[in-house]
């Protein structure tokens, strides 16, 4: 239960207790900065080598943007859902919290499943991640956003658990506010690699 | 069947060479001691208990620093091997393919086995002690990071003797460490080594931010921090944007090697310049990582050993932040002859110039803060008189290089070579030296000789110049790195031997420093060690070795080296009532979960998914389970603080 | 020290939806038909990622309402800095190491 942090608040006088949830939530944040340059990276590689397609498929050839027109909005608007679950959390609801983070979920879940389609669908016409610079380069950037997203879900899931358990406290307060960041950062990093990689690779 | 058997374990364990078989013998040997030594004396429980899952920064600190030093000496063995190989003309001690194992596994050993660990450990045992704080703002997080680096390191070690040491350099470069040409397991071990431990230093990064960005005590505003905590800020500010830079490096190549992708690959459309784009992106700002810490422990050691404040406190914050910042725009002089264009040589011969100017506003704080001082020369000052003309001429050479055209003449030269160990070792491994031999009595509670102390800086002092000053002129005369032999009409001859008796120099000064160690523990000198410098920042303030919570009552700050203001106004600390004091709980999830790393990779590094995925799964377990934890902390009873307090004055008064 | 963090309102989330949904839509109105071809339609789907970018921080991840010392927003520029050293300095070094595609 929340008993260590009402304890803490118990022998507070003269001295500052350093805000265990606050604290986690800027580490959170810190650590959201280094994902960014991981990424960052990943983009800086796919720039650079995009246009090495040895002789093979390019963009053009194998990017199927209906697809991805889906899979964009249907993560933007996980992204919504996931702040309808935090603005359900302030207010105390529980079961409305989790519900909205189960439809997070759920949308999250049919992103990835879009995505792993793609990816079949891509390996299946030959365009495989040994094929050439460009794909390995593709693969590596959206799979790991792929991978990101996936890590996500089991978490959130996870987390639903965990606030059934011990309903909303600080702490469980602060791994929503967490997740949802977590989340919305996965939505950012969309928005680029939907602009860098799929607009301007087919335009 | 046995045939089969046969094959593989000549295919796993490294064969053919009696120096490797001596290894195995002796790393055999050493495991059944330790192991027979703890079942002897039923000291399991106690390792478990009181240091494998300890979350106490100041143990953690201490078995950082107990791994650098173990790894200061292997890495110091393959460099003293490459010595003798190169103390005279066409010697044939070590063929070709093993001095270029030695000298991959010295550079990735030395910086990021040795540098890095005894860096985190002076964080870890220090900061917090600094910042009146109890622990670090994550406890457990930190306790992750050691044993996320100790699993790389051991499994880095591994290669040694299992599957075959990498050979491509420390820093690996592509095509050559790419499967066509690189098909054994060393180029693997190095990744999975270095990419685990790469994880706990990025942690550790993230949790010293916080720790100094919330956890000052009371009073104790950023202007009135200590520099040391100051120079930990910098640098992992420096960690927490270049490691990820790496970790994205070094998966690409894996992927290249495991998956047959075309990254850095000759073929397919590959870009091997990317790599080193890319690697060296993190390696500049890693050299600054280092060295900026040890910047640091310079500023607390001028001021303490002159009785006199820092000079320029404020431009010496600044100066460290700018050199933070500025490090991620230096990257590309590490490449200036491999293609890059003259404007983007230009650009980045001016960013490497500009660095050199905060660096040398340091330089003259710390003469300044000497200046018309009351300087004494125990051993910690001793060291920093030493480190600064060192480090100059050091710092100086790398200005030299930074002149892209000059760059073309010196590049891969034994002037390099010379130049980079000069500002490591007498910026760094001095530095942090340094600290260590000052804030010792803090950690251990007894004190170290002072003789064998200056006996150890002199041999470093001497061997280093003696090794290291010829070099420059062999990189001038033409000599490259990375070479096993040359010949007897280069005239290099002379220059190596000097070099080599420097080497051996060094050599006997580390074995002084283990001597030092080994006889003050045994005569457990603890007078005085609480404040035996007569110092000026928080962490002598209380008792050595300090008492598991740190501080008793969280102290007030009102000035800058608070603790010096306080004894001149002959402060005395007032009767506060104690309270319980909130600690965390050890954890066996960490070592736990670095095992579960470990499985992971050498399975990786062998391809056995029967091993990956477990070891993939059992990370992912411990995360869970951890995240299920609602009660990772307890209160210290009053009247146990009260016990612990009177004990720890009786030791170290 | 303060337990809240920002959590703002069903209003600014609604906003930042319909934002970003209309910063979606007008790249791929402009791509599917064609209006406007190289640098011109580089600019346009760079600035509405951009922009969306921004929405997501502001309306999303509050990141306006963020107490003194603003850390989190100095770590965010410092981040933006380096992401585009990476991404900037890379492409500039690497033009000239182009090799055979």
């Amino acid at each position: 239960m929340a008993q260590t942090h009402s304890n803490a608040e118990h022998h507070g006088h003269g001295h500052e207790h350093p805000d265990q949830e606050e604290m986690r939530t800027f580490a959170f944040w810190i650590y959201l900065m280094t994902d960014v340059i991981l990424f960052a990276t990943l983009f800086a590689t796919y720039i650079v080598l995009q246009g090495n397609t040895d002789g093979g498929p390019g963009p053009k050839d194998i990017f199927q943007m209906n697809g991805i027109y889906a899979s964009t909005f249907i993560l933007l608007t996980s992204s919504f859902t996931s702040g309808l679950a935090l603005l359900a959390m302030h207010k105390g609801n529980r079961l409305a919290l989790m519900n909205w983070l189960w439809v997070t979920i759920f949308l999250g879940a049919s992103f990835l499943f879009l995505e792993v389609n793609e990816f079949m669908h891509m390996v299946h016409e030959g365009a495989t991640i040994s094929t050439s610079a460009f794909l390995t380069a593709f693969y590596t950037l959206v799979g790991t956003h792929g991978l990101h997203v996936a890590l996500g879900l089991g978490w959130m899931i996870i987390l639903i658990i965990q606030i059934a358990k011990h309903g909303i406290t600080p702490v469980t307060k602060r791994k929503v506010n967490i997740v949802s960041l977590f989340w919305h950062f996965l939505d950012i990093v969309w928005i680029f690699v939907f602009t860098i990689v799929y607009l301007l690779g087919v335009k | 069947m046995w045939d089969k058997v046969k094959e593989f374990a000549s295919e796993f364990f490294v064969t053919g060479d009696p120096l490797i078989y001596g290894a195995d013998v002796s790393i055999a040997l050493t495991l059944i001691a330790i192991v027979s030594v703890l079942t002897y004396y039923k000291k399991w429980g106690w390792l478990w208990r009181e240091w494998l899952t300890t979350v106490d920064h100041k143990r953690i600190g201490i078995m950082y620093i107990l791994a650098s030093v173990l790894m200061l000496f292997r890495g110091g063995v393959d460099a003293l091997l490459m010595r003798a190989q190169l103390a005279m003309p066409e010697l044939q001690f070590l063929p070709a393919e093993h001095y270029n194992q030695i000298f991959t596994t010295h550079g990735v050993i030395m910086i990021l086995f040795m540098a890095m660990p005894l860096m985190f450990g002076l964080f870890n045992v220090i900061v917090p002690l600094q910042l009146g704080a109890r622990d670090v703002a994550f406890p457990f997080l930190n306790s992750l990071s050691f044993w996320l680096f100790f699993s790389g390191a051991m499994l880095f070690n591994l290669s040694f003797v299992i599957g075959g040491s990498p050979d491509a350099g420390w820093l690996a470069y592509p095509p050559y460490s790419d499967k066509t040409f690189n098909p054994g397991y060393g180029q693997d071990f190095y990744i999975w080594g270095i990419q685990i431990s790469g994880i706990g230093s990025l942690m550790t990064g993230i949790n010293f931010i916080v720790t100094i960005l919330k956890m000052r005590t009371p009073g104790m505003t950023l202007m009135k921090m200590p520099m040391f905590s100051w120079s930990v800020l910098s640098s992992c500010i420096a960690i927490v944007f270049a490691f990820p830079i790496l970790t994205v490096t070094l998966a690409l190549l894996f992927i290249d090697r495991y998956l047959g992708g075309h990254i850095f690959t000759l073929d397919g459309g590959g870009n091997p310049m990317m790599y080193i784009n890319l690697i060296w992106m993190w390696g500049h700002p890693e050299v600054y990582i280092l060295v900026l810490p040890a910047f640091g422990i310079f500023s607390e050691i001028a001021a303490t050993f002159s009785k006199k404040k820092l000079f320029g406190y404020k431009s010496m914050v600044f100066a460290m932040m700018i050199i933070s910042v500025v490090s991620f725009l230096t990257w590309a002089h590490h490449f200036f002859t491999m293609g890059s264009g003259a404007d983007v040589n230009a650009f980045f011969a001016l960013s490497t110039m500009v660095i050199a100017i905060p660096t040398g506003v340091k330089v003259f704080n710390w003469l300044f803060t000497m200046f018309r001082g009351k300087v004494t020369f125990e051993t910690p000052m001793l060291w920093m008189i030493g480190i600064i003309p060192n480090f100059v001429i050091g710092g100086m050479t790398g200005v030299l290089l930074s002149v892209a055209p000059a760059d073309f003449q010196y590049h891969n030269s034994y002037f390099l070579i010379a130049h980079f160990h000069q500002v490591i070792i007498a910026g760094v491994v001095f530095g942090f030296f340094a600290g260590l031999y000052y804030w010792w009595p803090k950690l251990f509670g007894f004190k170290l000789n002072e003789r064998l102390g200056r006996l150890a800086f002199w041999l470093w002092n001497i061997g280093f110049y003696l090794c290291f000053m010829p070099q420059y002129a062999l990189g001038l005369m033409g000599m490259t790195r990375r070479v096993y032999t040359y010949g007897w009409d280069k005239g290099w001859f002379e220059m190596n031997l000097v070099s080599t008796i420097g080497a051996v120099l060094m050599g006997a000064a580390f074995i002084v420093q283990v001597w030092d160690i080994a006889h003050s523990l045994k005569k457990m000198d603890r007078e005085g060690t609480q404040d035996p410098w007569n110092a000026r920042t928080l962490e002598w303030s209380i008792p050595s070795p300090a008492p598991f919570y740190n501080f008793a009552t969280l102290p007030q700050v009102t000035h800058q080296d608070d603790w010096w203001e306080k004894k001149q106004r002959g402060w005395s600390a007032p009767a506060v009532e104690l309270e319980p004091i909130h600690m965390p709980k050890n954890s066996g999830i960490p070592i736990i979960m670095s095992m579960f790393w470990f499985f992971s990779g050498f399975g990786l590094v062998f391809d056995w998914l029967w091993l990956t995925v477990p070891g993939f799964v059992g990370v992912l377990a411990c995360m869970i389970v951890h995240s299920f934890n609602y009660k990772p902390d307890y209160y210290v009873p009053v009247e146990e603080v009260q016990r612990v307090e009177a004990a720890a004055r009786r030791g170290s008064k | 020290m303060s337990n809240q963090t920002a959590h703002g309102s069903l209003k600014s989330y609604v906003t930042g939806f319909i934002c970003s949904i209309v910063l979606t839509i007008i790249p791929i109105v402009v791509l599917v038909n064609n209006w406007l071809e190289g640098l011109g339609s580089t600019i346009v789907f760079l600035a509405a990622a951009l922009l969306q970018f921004i929405v997501q921080l502001v309306f999303f991840m509050h990141l306006r309402d963020e107490e003194k010392p603003r850390y989190n927003l100095m770590s965010l520029l410092l981040g933006i800095f380096i992401v585009l050293l990476i991404v900037v300095g890379s492409i500039w070094i690497m033009m000239y190491n182009m090799v055979a595609i």
